[in-house]
């Protein structure tokens, strides 16, 4: 039965930002419009599915992953982890359901304090959630760090002595340590060279078979979503414009902006841009 | 047909004459007039320095410690400081990586141009205003008198790119250097540059230096890559022998990295490469890229990363030649399904 309900069921959200007013406005004394950052989105995310949110920048990625967790709070809409309404939780539940939903960011110094080293920042999301095995601090640490397929000799480090992908680790050591059932991954792999990026890739797709973790996964790269995500949702100002399985949107795309995104996209193919 | 920039044993260094730290290590490359050459390489590979040191910008306290630099045959190291000054103003034009770091956010853009065509061409004032009009025209903006009175902040990234294209070649040069110039954009806005970039160059024979991490940006407009690795050009040629044929492992390993819209459905599981790149302090023996090469064997920290012909225009650094007779495989797609 609870196989059948989407773990993460997201219904008509939207999530205005007042804009500030430009000179004209302010001389003619007329109010500053409101601007639809995120405008009545739905969609559900699958118990152990890989979601790509695929958009170009300023398109709404980033608010929409934001209301999901309540970093920001949305002005409307259903938002479920499993049957659990998130936007009327607070307290202890609202900190239950921010375990269950970590995020990823693309800068992980977003996530990591500069002044922590790794170890102690794994633990901290153990004993704060009060996860089993973190009063074990070096076996918690270790484990965290083997699951992001590193090595313990990182965990005497701070964030800046890591490498690019090191630190990506880190960070998603650090969000898996608290026990999720959804990574919302916020460009997770966007600031990286192709060579890490690849790894990095392999390893979601690792947390997903292994530890059965859905992944809302945003990405402003189409192919990244293509070799990542089981579906894909695209989203154009604000708006979900398409949503479906990855090979489908990609292979026959119904929405005119996928279409032209995917135009766009470069390949690597050797062909060439018109001139 | 002779090249129009020439640079040969390029040496780069930071740090301490003593113990200097090599950023840029005997690089060299050249570029055509009219070519489009595309460089390549993971970040901190020397790219930017590369560019740089064209035009003699080397940031200190790095230094241009070795090598030649040729520019239709003038020699771009020795320049006195008044040639080098009709240099940049006339025959190089430079794209910055960081746009805003070269826009000046207190002035209008038609002012900035403006500017640059005054100091540059000697032109008078008012007809540098208008020429600076024209020539945001000239790069696609729309409206060009009203965005001319505009500040940089005003403007989308791709209008702020444009503008840089605008003042890179308002002079005409006859080679443009472009540091990852749509890294920041969107895939739709960053087809229009590079489209906005082939014009220029169709337009007036113009050649192009085009610094990218990405390799779907080289494929679209370059006749030539040249892949660098921790300050080393590593192999070069052709745009189509490259990507087919690829010789050096380190541009393998990069190309299988590439995620493709073809795998849409399929799970892709990529090597990428491991490891890191050398830091600065660390001094390789022989290969740089050996701690990180599969196809690593002893004998290679003896090696020299001397270039070596493949064939017409293709040159490795790897003697080794792993990859001989595999030709046929188009490098691009070995990604390994599963
Ligand atoms: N805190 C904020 N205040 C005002 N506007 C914002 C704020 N955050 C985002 N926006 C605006 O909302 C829109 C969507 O932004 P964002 O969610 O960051 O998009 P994406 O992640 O797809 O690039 C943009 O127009 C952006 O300028
Ligand atoms: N001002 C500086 N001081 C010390 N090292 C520098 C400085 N600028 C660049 N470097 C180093 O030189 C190397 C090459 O840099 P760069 O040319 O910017 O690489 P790329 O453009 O390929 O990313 C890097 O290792 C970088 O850390
Ligand atoms: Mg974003
Ligand atoms: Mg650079």
């Amino acid at each position: 039965m609870t196989d059948q309900l989407p773990l993460l069921r997201v219904e008509g959200v939207m999530k205005e930002f007042g804009l500030r007013r430009t000179a004209s406005e302010r001389v003619a004394r007329s109010a500053a419009e409101a601007h639809r950052a995120v405008d009545d989105v739905s969609f559900a995310l699958r118990r152990g599915e890989i979601l790509g949110l695929a958009g170009e920048s300023g398109s709404g990625k980033t608010t929409l992953a934001r209301c999901i967790v309540r970093l920001i709070e949305p002005d409307a809409g259903v938002i479920e982890l499993d049957g659990v309404d998130v936007r009327a939780a607070s307290g202890p539940e609202l900190r239950e359901l921010r375990r269950r939903m970590q995020m990823v960011f693309q800068d992980p110094y977003a996530s990591l304090n500069p002044r922590m080293t790794v170890a102690t920042a794994l633990l901290e999301v153990g004993r704060v959630h009060r996860r089993p095995g973190a009063e074990n601090g070096e076996q918690f640490v270790r484990d965290a760090l083997e699951r992001v397929h590193l090595g313990p000799g990182i965990a005497t480090r701070r964030p800046r002595e890591l490498s690019g992908g090191q630190r990506q680790r880190v960070a998603i050591a650090r969000a898996l340590a608290a026990g999720p059932e959804v990574l919302i991954a916020d460009e997770p792999v966007s600031a990286l060279d192709v060579s890490v990026q690849a790894q990095l890739l392999n390893l979601f797709g690792d947390l997903r078979d292994e530890l059965g973790v859905a992944i809302l996964f945003v990405a402003h790269q189409l192919a990244v979503i293509a070799e990542i995500a089981d579906r894909v949702a695209v989203m154009n100002r604000g708006r979900l414009v398409e949503v479906g399985e990855t090979a489908a949107v990609f292979g026959n795309p119904q929405d005119e902006y996928t279409k032209a995104l995917l135009a766009a996209h470069p390949h690597i193919r050797l062909s060439r841009v018109a001139s | 047909m002779t090249a129009l920039l020439r640079i040969e044993g390029l040496r780069v260094e930071f740090g301490d004459g003593d113990a200097p730290l090599v950023a840029v290590d005997g690089a060299g490359l050249s570029v055509a007039p009219g070519e489009v050459v595309g460089l390549i390489g993971e970040s901190g590979s020397g790219k930017s320095l590369t560019c740089r040191s064209v035009m003699r910008l080397v940031p200190r306290p790095g230094r241009i410690a070795a090598g030649e630099i040729e520019f239709d045959g003038r020699d771009v190291l020795a320049m006195s400081a008044q040639e080098l000054r009709d240099f940049r103003a006339h025959d190089a034009g430079m794209i910055y990586q960081d746009p805003f770091s070269s826009l000046n956010p207190v002035y209008r853009i038609r002012d900035q141009i403006a500017e640059t065509l005054r100091v540059n061409l000697g032109v008078g004032k008012a007809d540098a205003r208008a020429q600076a009009v024209e020539l945001l025209d000239g790069v696609g903006i729309r409206d060009p008198e009203r965005r001319a009175l505009s500040y940089p902040h005003e403007l989308s990234g791709g209008m702020r790119q444009r503008v840089m294209i605008a003042l890179a070649t308002a002079s005409r040069p006859r080679l443009l250097l472009a540091d990852e110039p749509t890294t920041a954009l969107d895939v739709t806005t960053q087809a229009q540059i590079l489209a906005l970039l082939l014009r220029l160059r169709a337009e007036r024979a113009m050649a192009v230096l085009l610094v990218s991490h990405d390799f779907g940006v080289i494929a679209q407009v370059c006749d030539r890559v040249v892949v660098m690795y921790a300050g080393h050009v590593v192999e070069t040629g052709p745009l189509a022998a490259l990507y087919t044929n690829a010789q050096h492992p380190y541009t393998r390993a990069l190309l299988e990295s590439v995620p493709e819209l073809e795998s849409a459905g399929r799970r892709t599981r990529r090597p990428g490469i491991a490891g890191v790149p050398p830091e600065l302090t660390e001094v390789l023996p022989g290969c740089v890229f050996k701690p990180r090469c599969r196809h690593a064997q002893p004998g290679c920290e003896a090696i020299s990363m001397a270039l070596e012909p493949v064939s017409e225009g293709h040159e490795t650094a790897c003697p080794v030649r792993p990859f001989a007779g595999t030709g046929s495989a188009p490098t691009a797609r070995a990604g390994a399904q599963r």
